[in-house]
């Protein structure tokens, strides 16, 4: 029997997977689908919010502001790209002046940091490709763009570097209460363990259910998104918002933390939380909200769009407690914004609740909570020539639009999460991420899979289970 | 430790070595060239289809053939070459960095540059089609790569968007392999590929052409693509209600338009045309920095191969001009500008003390004219017209201008193309 297992390795189950492997446990983590990050944690608008958005007094205002400075303080520690470009709330109108005025009466009373009211002509001067239909706006410096990807395989690179265990492809089916603690049933085997965090992101509702009375619903909210071209990037400094309303922050407009821009996302609900399709009316309410707060933005530059579910619940805060009849299961459900700004306060107080609830945590003397990666588009010429001549893998040049090296390409192959397809690739390393979306590197990418797993060329998966690239071979003995 | 060159070439693709080989040929003794694949030749090596050069070498060649013959022709010279060898950075005052696995990080500096770095395929995200993201969408020239280069096929019951000539390709290639095509769909009342193609690659294996139909939903989840849905469109190209067909698929095939690749050339600050997404250039095909030239897709994109090697030959007969001092640098004497169906023309500008005889442009209109009449004029003076028989955008025309007539016209020359009654 382990002493926890995390049900989930997004950004939520990865953050408290490696919190727990700070104390001497047996931490394991199960994942339902072939790599970490895949859900919500991949696809939402990569925003490490300030904190003036929620209600003060409530767990998520505190969770949030004491978030945000984890957030920056562990990226820098694990080495995960992050820059603190403070965010911006736009009024066009007189409601919504009183509306940045009520946010940063919040955010005071929150605690957030430098919050500063600016008037229009502060705000054109600042950012001179914002609409001229501006009346002010709220400045919070303290806002950071992050790589969500990269912060939750960090995270949970940090768990399994401490001893944690990490079963992919392990969707949890069912769950027993057992003598001492509970029996999870998966596709890989059966787990016991002591004590359990549901961090099973839109569908943490119905791993709750398979062991305590309904508590929770999650209504998926899906947000549809346009990503344009780095020649976009410099549009604006900061992360743009508009006025709050009843479905969320609204459309944003935002450089990315790879310099790219990011335009979105609508609200609309769906039926199933992995449903994450766009949709032409979506896109076009997306360009024409955008359109308010930068008009100049050129869509024929964008090079994807993508889709996100939230994990929207009927409760207005997020569910963060041991769940009813259950001691020692603990629920991480309804993680909506601002989840990913808060992932490390949550993680924190899951473990506070695991701690309450009868585990004991003494510290490990060996712990590590650092990583460093090997960026070769990132360094000096000087470093650039010196890496080459050591390992001369990454003189080749695979992804010619982010320019990534094979030598970055295989290291993470032989990471301690070693991905399986080339979308796991490209979260590790962005192989493929640029203008041509890995219609050149592809191919090549695919290649070194195969090679360094040892697989055929036809089993490398573009992302999830059943995403085949290629279905046969034409000639040789392989030939269908 | 820096390296130094006459003439750097960056690309060893069609454009790369004929630009290379004319160099060479008059007199040019110093020359490298970087390409960035393990071969030259660069897309000429998955083209296996034949129908390249019947305009230059008066006979039908392969792809790999039509490379394969400046190959040849270039190892008839001192040719330096650097295969698998990545430019990072290029600077207005011609220094290259560049790096691969066997010479490690490259510092060069060359007194001319010649820039071929060819162009890329528009992908999904550039045309924002609506539906799931499965695996199964992939760009005609990859899923090319992978049957004719690697051996692999992508689909077994595809769907092509686009008809330019390499989903045109595909379709028959893709046949040939034992797929299904179900259905070339264009967004446009006209197809942008050559005629030929249209009749060799669809007609003549039963395969439907959709003309003004687009996708508009794709099925297949997070696993592979399983469904399109087609619709027709009207005018402004929105999908009509009501008109919509279901294809069960397991490919999409992205044939949309292809971008000239000028990352290097932003970089080194060089001036880009908005119309091409290519380099702005010269009569000589010389950039805006002085001694920098540019020749084939990186400029603007081509159907034939044969012009690619004809324009690239002029960059690097200029090259080498300007190496021997044979050159007249500094402004234009005129810039041209488009009007009517004429959507661009390259060169952009000229300069009369580099026009021997006459000037060729090249251009492109921006509909289909079964009969038409292109006008140059300077101002009101109309200089020259031009009666011409079925214009397509998919096909790239040209007109050549006498100097003595360019010499009447003051700063700018308008070319104009309009459809015309009768000839």
């Amino acid at each position: 029997m382990v002493d926890v297992t995390v049900i989930g390795c997004g950004v939520i189950g990865a953050a408290t997977a490696a919190m727990l492997a700070k104390y001497d446990l047996s931490v394991m983590v199960l994942e339902a689908q072939n790599d970490v990050a895949t859900g919500t944690t991949k696809a939402n608008s990569a925003i490490i919010h300030a904190g003036y958005d929620p209600e003060p007094e409530t767990q998520m205002a505190r969770l949030n502001v004491e978030g945000n400075r984890l957030c920056k303080e562990w990226a820098k520690q694990l080495d995960v790209p992050c820059k603190e470009i403070g965010s911006l709330v736009l009024a066009f109108d007189e409601a919504d002046l009183a509306m940045i005025n009520e946010l940063y009466r919040r955010g005071v009373a929150n605690g957030v940091p430098e919050l500063k009211l600016l008037s229009a002509e502060e705000l054109l001067a600042m950012e001179p490709k914002l609409s001229h239909e501006v009346k002010g706006a709220l400045l919070a410096p303290s806002a950071a763009v992050i790589s969500p990807w990269d912060f939750c395989l960090a995270l949970a690179e940090t768990a399994v570097k401490n001893g944690a265990q990490l079963k992919r492809s392990a969707p949890v089916t069912a769950i027993e209460k057992i003598e001492g603690g509970y029996r999870l049933h998966t596709p890989q085997g059966v787990v016991e363990s002591r004590m359990v965090v549901n961090a099973a992101g839109v569908f943490a509702d119905k791993v709750h259910d398979m062991i305590a009375p309904h508590a929770f619903t999650t209504h998926p909210s899906r947000g549809e998104y346009y990503l344009m071209d780095k020649s976009q990037g410099a549009l604006v400094d900061h992360v743009v918002f508009q006025c709050p309303n009843k479905d969320g922050k609204g459309v944003l407009v935002s450089p990315t933390v790879h310099g790219n821009l990011i335009v979105g996302p609508n609200a609309e609900p769906v039926a199933e939380g992995d449903d994450v399709a766009v949709t032409a009316d979506g896109l076009a309410f997306v360009r024409r909200q955008a359109a308010k707060s930068v008009p100049e933005i050129n869509y024929r530059d964008s090079i994807r769009n993508f889709a996100g579910v939230r994990a929207v619940t009927d409760q207005p805060d997020f569910v963060i407690a041991e769940a009813e009849g259950a001691p020692g299961f603990i629920d991480l459900g309804g993680i909506k914004s601002p989840g990913l700004s808060s992932a490390p306060a949550i993680a924190l107080q899951a473990v506070e609740l695991l701690g309450k609830a009868g585990l004991t945590l003494k510290e490990k003397e060996n712990y590590v909570f650092e990583r460093r990666e090997t960026r070769f588009k990132e360094l000096s010429s000087d470093e650039k020539a010196k890496l080459v001549e050591k390992s001369p893998a990454y003189g080749r040049v695979i992804c010619r639009c982010e320019t990534i090296t094979e030598g970055e390409i295989i290291a993470a192959l032989h990471s301690p999460i070693p991905p399986v397809s080339v979308d796991g690739v490209k979260r590790r390393c962005n192989a493929g991420m640029g203008r041509c979306q890995g219609g050149f590197c592809g191919p090549r990418v695919q290649e070194i899979i195969a090679r360094e797993l040892g697989v055929p060329q036809t089993e490398v998966l573009q992302d999830k289970a059943g995403s085949r690239i290629l279905l046969c071979k034409t000639k040789g003995e392989d030939a269908q | 430790m820096t390296e130094y060159h006459e003439l750097i070439v960056v690309g060893g693709g069609p454009a790369g070595l004929a630009a290379a080989c004319e160099a060479w040929e008059k007199g040019v003794r110093d020359i490298l060239i970087l390409e960035r694949d393990k071969e030259l030749g660069g897309i000429l090596n998955q083209c296996i289809h034949n129908g390249f050069g019947l305009t230059y070498f008066k006979e039908e060649l392969t792809g790999p053939e039509y490379a394969g013959r400046f190959v040849k022709m270039l190892y008839s010279t001192d040719v330096k070459v650097k295969t698998d060898t990545m430019v990072l950075n290029i600077t207005p005052d011609k220094e290259i960095h560049a790096v691969n696995t066997f010479d490690g990080y490259l510092v060069l500096r060359a007194k001319s540059i010649i820039l071929t770095m060819g162009c890329r395929e528009r992908t999904r995200g550039a045309i924002g089609i609506p539906g799931d993201r499965p695996a199964g969408v992939l760009t005609a020239g990859a899923a090319q790569r992978y049957l004719n280069i690697e051996g692999y096929l992508v689909g077994k019951r595809v769907v092509i968007l686009g008809s330019g000539d390499i989903g045109l390709i595909m379709a028959r290639r893709m046949t040939l392999e034992g797929a299904k095509v179900l259905a070339v769909v264009e967004l446009m009342p006209y197809s942008n590929g050559l005629n030929r193609n249209i009749v060799q690659c669809l007609e003549d294996f039963d395969i439907p052409l959709y003309l003004a139909h687009t996708i508009t939903d794709i099925e297949g989840g997070d696993g592979r693509v399983s469904k399109v849905r087609v619709a027709q469109v009207d005018e402004n190209r929105m999908p009509m209600p009501g008109t919509e067909m279901e294809f069960d698929c397991d490919t999409v095939l992205l044939s949309v338009g292809l971008i000239p690749e000028n990352e290097l050339s932003k970089n080194a600050g060089l001036e880009l045309d908005r119309r091409t997404n290519g380099l702005v250039v010269y009569e000589n095909m010389e950039t805006s920095a002085e001694g920098i030239f540019a020749c084939g897709n990186v400029v603007h994109v081509h159907d034939l191969v044969d012009f690619v090697t004809a324009e690239s030959q002029a960059a690097g007969r200029s090259a080498a001009a300007y190496l021997a001092g044979n050159h007249a640098a500094g402004k234009a004497d005129l810039e041209v500008k488009t009007a009517g169906h004429v959507t661009y023309t390259v060169p952009q500008k000229l300069r009369l003390a580099n026009v021997e005889q006459s000037a060729k442009l090249f251009f492109r209109v921006n509909q289909v004219m079964p009969k038409a009449i292109v006008t140059v004029r300077s101002g009101e003076e109309t200089l020259a017209t031009f009666r011409r028989e079925h214009m397509a955008p998919g096909e790239m025309a040209t007109v050549t201008i006498p100097r003595v007539l360019l010499e009447k016209a003051n700063g700018t020359i308008t070319v104009t193309a309009e459809p015309a009654e009768e000839i």
